[in-house]
């Protein structure tokens, strides 16, 4: 997504001449005004007022040891080696990677499938499909939780109970320590795979035709049709899809805090989650703060990863 | 993220978290204290703002009602009820609490992750002058009190003033299903026999669900009232010297448990199953047995009328029960409150000879002394546990008020020893483990 330029547009052109009249130095080209960051200002101290400053304080409490309530010490870094060096916060974190894979990945590879068959044939009723394979991003995230694990239970669970139709003995998927983990990761695919599909099948729509004429003339198969078309013209979307689906899947906190607690144990305990339980429930606000640092610094890092890498292509 | 370097920088000027000056101060001393009755009725008018948890079946019913007589007792006062589930309830209660504008009356859950919190931050007012003006000493016996006093400096638990007033007993027992079991088992040995009847029936002896991790608390700590000395638990809880959770006796309990699990005596997925579907699917006759709080008794007795039981964990000696159990969350003044005098006449008027009568008709167990007895039905054998349970000294204090962290570090522990991923030594030493790194560092 690029913004246009605004040099070309009537209206700063004519801000030019003003400027121009008040005798400011020539510019060399592209070099921006001063008077822009006028313009940006009021978007700016919105956003400093409800995110820098939140962000900045975040930062300073992580660097205390404070229970909520009393007169905090000083901590210095130690919240953060303790993030490195604390069992249960570094499984929490590999958690959220195994997650990661559930909500980010496996949506993706669904949705470029939906996208390289719709890519060749048109379907009738399209916009129907895309409609109800869509549908769960539109359920607040608090009701899926709550339907999946309605689903889940062992004993009267939709799940279990058409596993019995077949004969298949059900299991306990939010209670074994191997299968709560991918059970939550499971609903997060379901989630996300609408999304992925339809801004792929959005992406597809906009591939010339006459490409894929080109490239059946030239004797393509189905699969090569695929990766020398398709898939290069939907690099910009697949960007936005993973980032979008990183960002819920590293965040992801209502989904384990509803269906869960983070149990069995600590198996499907996540940063998000920690960072609740810890702020609210056992009064460790500074190492809470700590972790939801960490966490936005390594969400900032892999989305930059991602764009850095769909940009390199271009 | 340099703007937000910056920025941590410039908020880094505003000092410790938590030292906001004016406040701490003015509560570092609580209100003048009270030495007589306070005539509410010519206070004017006033709101009381309470938070409780009284969201189940009975417990709702007599706090609805008990409000609604209060009301028309002082026409000017006005009770403003915000109801909230108990894990809605712990989770809130300290920002709360904290707020320049906190509620009059706080459910501020006894032991160390609630109330000793808020003690410690002085948020709690001290309830001594109140109890000496309303008599009530006498209205409940001396460990039903201690539950909830801590020393001002919130260190010491189980001791020093008083920050609150229950009003229901609570025991952590087993409900039965009397065409199930037409006499109830006497003996531990007894109960585990029937529990193997039950099995080789076919039937599932125990339903238990355990999704919250909690529940499992009050499974296994119903089995260690068998197995340890009562002492022995009580020191842990309270952290007196010499506490220790890494005993024979506690590895005993455990294993014990983890018996019960591989004979299958409790349904095959709890640990993957809630709570609440859990003793509906008992109150449908889906079991045995349930282990669970009088908590549960109204709406058991409204699901399964005269066909549910209840008794205490059975041990060795029928004459010396032993079991988990204690009080309801209190009611506790915040230091905040612009109207203590109302809101202990309040807490007064929860826990008199009028309310105790409020809380048996709605099938209720009250914690206060000489309260009348149950006419029919299950609270009749709860009121009667309860009784017993008090001649012989027998309750023993839940695990969780043991440290801020107690009930997630022991319910996650007990998930993975139930789950046998972590045998009764490694349980004991891992829970110990968690409370010494607590001991040193307070």
């Amino acid at each position: 997504v690029t913004a246009t330029a605004p040099a070309t547009s009537p209206v700063a052109a004519a801000a030019r001449g003003v400027a121009g009249a008040g005798g400011a130095p020539e510019r060399p080209p592209g070099e921006p005004r001063l008077v822009g960051y006028l313009y940006v200002l009021p978007a700016f101290a919105v956003f400093a007022c409800f995110v820098l400053y939140p962000l900045g304080k975040a930062g300073w409490i992580s660097l205390w040891n404070w229970d909520g309530l009393t007169v905090a010490t000083w901590a210095g870094f130690s919240n953060y080696t303790d993030v490195f060096t604390d069992e249960e916060l570094r499984s929490a974190f590999m958690h959220a990677l195994v997650l990661l894979v559930f909500y980010a990945v496996f949506p993706l590879l669904i949705g470029l499938l939906l996208a390289g068959v719709m890519a060749r044939a048109r379907i009738r009723g399209l916009a129907f499909f895309r409609t109800i394979l869509f549908l769960p991003q539109v359920i607040a995230l608090v009701v899926v939780a709550v339907m999946w694990k309605m689903i889940y239970d062992p004993d009267n669970g939709a799940l279990n109970r058409m596993l019995g139709w077949f004969g298949i003995e059900g299991k306990s998927w939010l209670g074994d320590f191997s299968l709560a983990l991918p059970s939550i990761g499971f609903v997060g695919t379901w989630l996300y795979f609408g999304l992925a599909m339809v801004l792929l099948t959005a992406g597809v729509q906009k591939i010339p035709s006459s490409l894929y004429d080109a490239a059946r003339v030239d004797g393509a198969g189905p699969v090569r049709e695929f990766l020398a078309v398709t898939l290069p013209g939907l690099r910009g979307e697949i960007a936005v899809s993973l980032t979008l689906t990183t960002i819920y899947a590293l965040r992801n906190f209502d989904l384990v805090y509803i269906t869960t607690h983070g149990g069995p144990g600590d198996a499907t305990s996540v940063p998000a989650f920690q960072v609740f339980s810890r702020a609210f429930e056992s009064g460790q606000v500074g190492s809470a703060a700590a972790i939801g640092i960490t966490l936005t610094v390594v969400i900032f890092l892999i989305s930059l990863g991602i764009n850095r890498l769909a940009e390199r292509g271009t | 993220v340099f703007a937000a370097l910056a920025l941590t920088a410039l908020v880094a000027g505003c000092g410790a978290p938590g030292d906001d000056g004016d406040d701490s101060a003015s509560q570092a001393t609580p209100a003048a204290t009270t030495d007589a009755k306070p005539d509410i009725s010519k206070l004017g008018n006033v709101t009381l703002t309470i938070w409780d948890q009284e969201v189940r079946g009975g417990q709702k019913a007599q706090i609805e009602e008990l409000s609604k007589q209060f009301e028309a007792k002082y026409p000017n006062v006005k009770v403003e009820r915000i109801s909230k589930s108990f894990e809605d309830t712990v989770k809130t209660v300290k920002l709360g609490a904290s707020d320049p504008n906190a509620p009059d009356i706080v459910p501020a859950n006894q032991g160390r992750p609630i109330m000793g919190e808020l003690v410690k931050a002085k948020l709690l007012r001290p309830l001594d002058d109140y109890a000496k003006v309303y008599g009530w000493a006498d209205r409940y016996s001396p460990t039903l009190l201690d539950l909830n006093r801590f020393s001002e400096d919130g260190k010491e638990f189980g001791s020093g003033q008083l920050y609150g007033l229950s009003q229901m007993g609570e025991i952590v027992g087993v409900y039965y299903n009397k065409e199930k079991v037409p006499t109830p088992p006497t003996t531990l040995a007894e109960f585990e026999a029937s529990l193997e009847e039950a099995k080789a029936a076919g039937e599932t002896p125990i339903q238990f669900g355990n999704l919250e991790k909690w529940p499992g608390i009050h499974n296994y700590e119903t089995v260690l009232g068998q197995f340890a000395d009562k002492q022995a638990v009580r020191d842990f809880v309270f952290a007196k010297d010499g506490a220790n959770f890494d005993t024979p006796e506690f590895q005993e309990a455990a294993a014990k448990i983890q018996e019960w699990v591989d004979k299958g005596y409790f349904n095959k997925n709890f640990n993957g199953t809630d709570y609440d579907p859990a003793w509906q699917s008992f109150a449908k006759g889906g079991s045995r047995y349930l282990i669970a709080g009088t908590w549960l008794t109204a709406d058991l007795a409204k699901e399964m009328g005269d066909n549910v039981g209840f008794m205490l964990m059975p041990g060795d000696d029928p004459n010396a029960p032993v079991s988990l159990g204690g009080e309801s969350l209190p009611y506790s003044i915040t230091s905040s409150s612009k109207n203590p005098d109302v809101a202990a006449a309040y807490i007064d008027f929860l826990t008199d000879a009028n309310a105790a009568k409020v809380l048996v008709d709605t099938d209720n167990l009250p914690a206060m002394l000489g309260a009348p007895a149950p006419a029919s039905g299950v609270s009749v054998e709860v009121a009667q546990a309860w009784e017993k349970l008090n001649q012989s000294d027998g309750l023993i204090p839940y695990l969780d008020y043991a440290t801020p962290t107690a009930g997630d570090d022991i319910g996650g522990a007990i998930q993975e020893m139930l789950a046998k991923k972590s045998d009764p030594q490694e349980f004991t030493a891992g829970v110990q483990e968690k409370f010494s790194e607590w001991a040193e560092s307070r």
